[in-house]
């Protein structure tokens, strides 16, 4: 799943090398010890009806870390996906608001968000500046941009190819499951692909692991990076189009903190925040902690600030684990 | 290409600068005149300039300030909860000579260092919307009796249970600020509950966010759908809510309420999504704050204490012993948006 090599034989391995092995079982086994603990807890977790809910609630966040995923394996962050992706949000409302077909609405608020992507992708090669400062300039400008385009007021949104997402579903085995949670699927499979199976895919990992290296091994870094940034401008549109399928209501107060959140959900799943190591299952993991955590704890009647405490714990139990397996490789 | 880099370059530091370095608060016109003794001059500090609250707040002081012959400026902090950028602005209007100046403080405590600075200068400080703690840091405060308008809307939803037992879920805002404090424990009044009441079936605090009212709903249905009451603390988390009830088919159950009279919210009430909404007037603690500002100037006497500016409950399902408008009239008078 990774390029990180792994020395010696298998039978010896430590704990530390085998979480860099296969960095996504650290958050399966945190998601299925969470699963279990709350179906135990209450007598309502357990239920087709609330894990598809938990899952549903999970997909915006989710499909924005999968854009932050491909973002943080090259060492950048995108401190801006959830103010674009809100942007995308109103521009999408206010079009089809204005008689636009839902179509046209839909492609230009993805075009927007790859735009944005491109912006950011270009200031982070051909200037060499950090992308953390990029992206803080752009999520600060971007949340100025929705709140004046939606002039304060939430914008509702009637047309059906913009809620399809979350209105249409249908029973698999039981389970029902949205049109939103099918596409996240999709698209969580594109990209393990890519990142697996393609050329691209390695040279997302070897230019994240180290640029220098990659240059002299004949990798277009700069083409690479920016083709990041424009894949993940993509999940930052279709998860703009999943939160009106969520919500069908454009408002520029919804996810402040989702750019935070979405990089919870990456480093829970064990992508390491200093690049070249992680995978997009580890972040499907991730974003669904997240949302089984806060459905399991409200449900168990647990108050909204110890929810964001054991948030924060788990988050740095994350980073404590990455930062072993990595003293592990290295020595 | 040298000259291209450079132009990038420059772009970028404009970028850089422009956005994520706005330490400065913001300026919306007026004037910086000093002279003339008898003319007031006001300086209004809202939390945030671009929420439509707070804009419907500062047009209507605009526009009273300049229909009684004041001078005006008005500035902002970046976001609630900016106490810093509110502190740099009530200096700057001191600084600029101001006689007046009206805030709405960001937070209850945050800058009342700077309010004793200004009221020491001989400038006359009024809060609008939100009290100061204590609230004598101020000369007056004009603004919404926020517990008040909680029990208009516990009554409202208790009067349209018609005698049920309430099996009530709340949708709080931020934990701890005075706001939501007060409309809570209005609501629970108005209602007949308290914290403990066993008719409160879970309660989620979403910070107004939509989205995360919706979530916390869901969380809060799956526990239970025995419900009959639904508080939310504004109109945004009323309309997560809703999603949230109308996803599980429960919307002909439960009575919701909400407060604030937002134009959006008032559409709602009329939609439906709710049964009443509680409205407060912008616009009023504006214009009685600009005309104390004004007589301030002429006379030199100062207002004191707290005035309630009202609130109304804004409903089309009017019920016995709970004076209310209807959404017509809610949308006449409503903040925000298009009339």
């Amino acid at each position: 799943m990774t390029t990180a090599t792994v020395n010696g034989n298998r039978e010896r391995e430590s704990l530390g090398e085998f979480l860099l092995r296969a960095p996504a079982v650290g958050p399966a086994l945190a998601l299925i010890v969470a699963i279990v603990v709350f179906s135990l807890a209450t007598d309502t977790f357990f239920d087709l009806d609330n894990l598809s809910t938990v899952v549903q609630q999970s997909l915006v966040v989710g499909t924005l870390a999968l854009g932050q995923t491909l973002i943080i394996l090259i060492a950048g962050i995108d401190l801006s996906n959830a103010s674009s992706m809100v942007v995308a949000t109103l521009v999408m409302a206010k079009l089809a608001a204005a008689g636009s077909n839902g179509f046209f609405a839909l492609v230009v608020g993805v075009i927007l968000t790859v735009v944005v992507g491109l912006f950011i992708g270009t200031l982070a090669t051909r200037i060499k500046l950090p992308a953390f400062i990029i992206t803080l300039g752009t999520f600060t400008g971007l949340t100025a941009v929705a709140k004046l385009i939606a002039g304060g007021q939430a914008v509702p949104v009637t047309d059906g190819l913009l809620q399809w997402l979350g209105t249409k579903r249908y029973l698999f085995g039981g389970i029902p499951i949205t049109y939103g949670m099918t596409l996240a699927l999709i698209m969580f499979l594109i990209v393990w692909y890519a990142l697996t199976k393609t050329a691209w895919g390695k040279h997302v990992y070897a230019v994240g692991n180290a640029p220098e290296s990659a240059r002299l091994s004949g990798i277009k870094v700069n083409r690479t990076v920016i083709s990041v940034y424009v894949v993940a401008g993509v999940c930052f549109g279709i998860a703009a189009w999943q939160a009106l399928g969520r919500t069908p209501n454009a408002d520029p107060n919804q996810f402040q903190l989702g750019n935070l959140d979405s990089i919870t959900a990456v480093v829970l799943g064990g992508t390491s925040l200093f690049g070249g190591r992680g995978s997009v299952l580890g972040t499907l993991f991730g974003a669904l902690v997240v949302a089984v955590l806060r459905s399991g704890l409200t449900q168990m009647g647990v108050d909204g600030n110890y929810q964001d405490l054991a948030t924060g714990a788990l988050l740095i139990v994350a980073v404590v684990v990455d930062r072993i397996a990595r003293r592990q490789q290295q020595s | 290409m040298r000259q291209r880099s450079l132009t990038a370059l420059a772009l970028a530091a404009a970028v850089a600068v422009g956005t994520a370095g706005c330490t400065v608060e913001r300026h919306w016109g007026g004037s910086t005149t000093t002279a003339g003794s008898g003319k007031a001059k006001i300086g209004l500090v809202t939390k945030t300039d671009t929420n439509p609250y707070f804009v419907e707040l500062r047009n209507s002081a605009s526009a009273a300030a300049k229909a009684n012959g004041a001078d005006f400026s008005a500035l902002a902090g970046q976001f609630d909860g900016d106490n810093d950028g509110q502190v740099r602005a009530i200096e700057n209007l001191t600084q600029q000579g101001v006689n007046t100046i009206l805030i709405t403080p960001s937070s209850s405590t945050g800058v009342l260092k700077a309010i004793k600075d200004a009221r020491d200068a001989g400038i006359l400080v009024i809060a609008l919307d939100t009290a100061t703690e204590p609230a004598d840091a101020v000369d007056a405060t004009f603004a919404t009796d926020n517990f008040a308008a909680g029990q208009q809307q516990g009554a409202y939803v208790k009067a349209a249970l018609a005698g049920t037992d309430p099996k009530l879920l709340m949708v709080d805002g931020t934990a701890g600020s005075s706001v939501d404090t007060e409309r809570h424990g209005g609501f629970l009044k108005g209602i007949g509950l308290t914290d403990s009441s066993p008719e409160i079936k879970g309660h989620t605090a979403a910070n107004g966010d939509q989205s995360l009212a919706q979530q916390g709903m869901e969380n809060l249905l799956q526990r239970t759908t025995d419900i009959n009451a639904v508080y939310s603390m504004n109109e945004p988390m009323g309309r997560g809510a809703y999603a949230a009830l109308k996803a599980r088919g429960l919307t002909g159950q439960v009575v919701m309420g909400s407060i604030d009279g937002g134009c959006e919210g008032v559409q709602n009430v009329k939609d439906g999504l709710y049964g009443a909404t509680v409205m407060q007037f912008p616009k009023k603690m504006a214009e009685q704050g600009v005309l104390a500002a004004v007589q301030y100037a002429k006379t030199g006497k100062k207002p004191s204490g707290f005035v309630n500016t009202g609130s109304t409950v804004i409903t089309d399902k009017p019920m016995p012993g709970v004076p209310s408008q209807n959404t017509a009239w809610g949308l006449q008078n409503c903040w925000g948006g298009t009339k």
